[in-house]
């Protein structure tokens, strides 16, 4: 459901890309993945991070996928968000890193 | 998104050690948070290692959602043990329990995950699985 609404919006907002450096003392293991997951589902527009600008991208609203990325402290993260609710949905995504998932 | 939503769908956790399973019930709602209905069970009836069917029965009856419920195992007898749970549920529930084919710990936290999101049932078996993929 997701996914289909994720794809359909896709098509028709232009992408919006930002980046943040993890700060937290873990970087992206087990806990703020499901953090960045949970973040990420509350939004319809597709969103994707990476370890670099021009990807590979990873689907941010699949836990096993966003844990296997393996980020590390001080990588930074790079967001591509397309959707109707695309500002908000990057707003709180760079939050959460900013915020170091609430545990820096 | 740490309030309950019973719309979500329900955890279940069976393990042939009530310590693992209790423990890895711990992880769900550490990491996880409160939004989806979660129980678990472990042992035998007489205490030891193993998995009986009645409790497997009562666990899905706590973590009974609307939405239907995953249920994470262990090994073997947690597998047939909760495949014969499932059998004993009335007809129209049936159809919405569905053992994950999925590591008990990992899968929890990741079917919760999904869950929590407000994802199906069978969204979150499918993400569950993802880790043997």
């Amino acid at each position: 459901m997701h996914d289909a609404n994720a794809n359909r919006a896709a098509q028709t907002f232009a992408p919006l890309t930002a980046s943040a450096v993890l700060v937290n003392p873990v970087g992206l293991h087990a806990r703020p993945s499901v953090k960045l997951t949970q973040c990420a589902k509350g939004f319809t527009a597709k969103i994707e991070i990476a370890l670099a600008a021009d990807g590979p991208w990873t689907d941010a609203k699949s836990p096993v996928k966003v844990m296997r990325v393996k980020a590390p402290q001080g990588a930074t993260l790079h967001f591509r968000i397309a959707g109707p609710d695309g500002e908000a949905a990057l707003a709180a995504m760079l939050a959460l890193v900013h915020d170091g998932f609430g545990e820096a | 998104m740490s309030s309950l939503r019973p719309g979500n769908v329900g955890i279940v956790i069976v393990s042939h050690s009530p310590k693992i399973a209790e423990g890895a019930a711990d992880m769900v709602r550490q990491m996880v948070g409160e939004a989806v209905p979660l129980a678990w069970t472990g042992g035998d009836v007489d205490g030891g290692l193993g998995t009986n069917v009645a409790g497997i029965l009562e666990a899905i009856e706590t973590a009974w959602s609307p939405a239907g419920v995953a249920i994470l195992v262990d090994l073997g007898g947690a597998e047939t043990n909760s495949e014969m749970a499932v059998e004993m549920l009335p007809e129209d529930r049936r159809a919405r329990v569905l053992v994950c084919n999925a590591p008990v710990v990992e899968g929890a936290v990741i079917a919760a995950t999904e869950s929590s999101g407000g994802s199906s049932l069978a969204a979150v078996k499918r993400s569950a699985e993802e880790f043997y993929a």
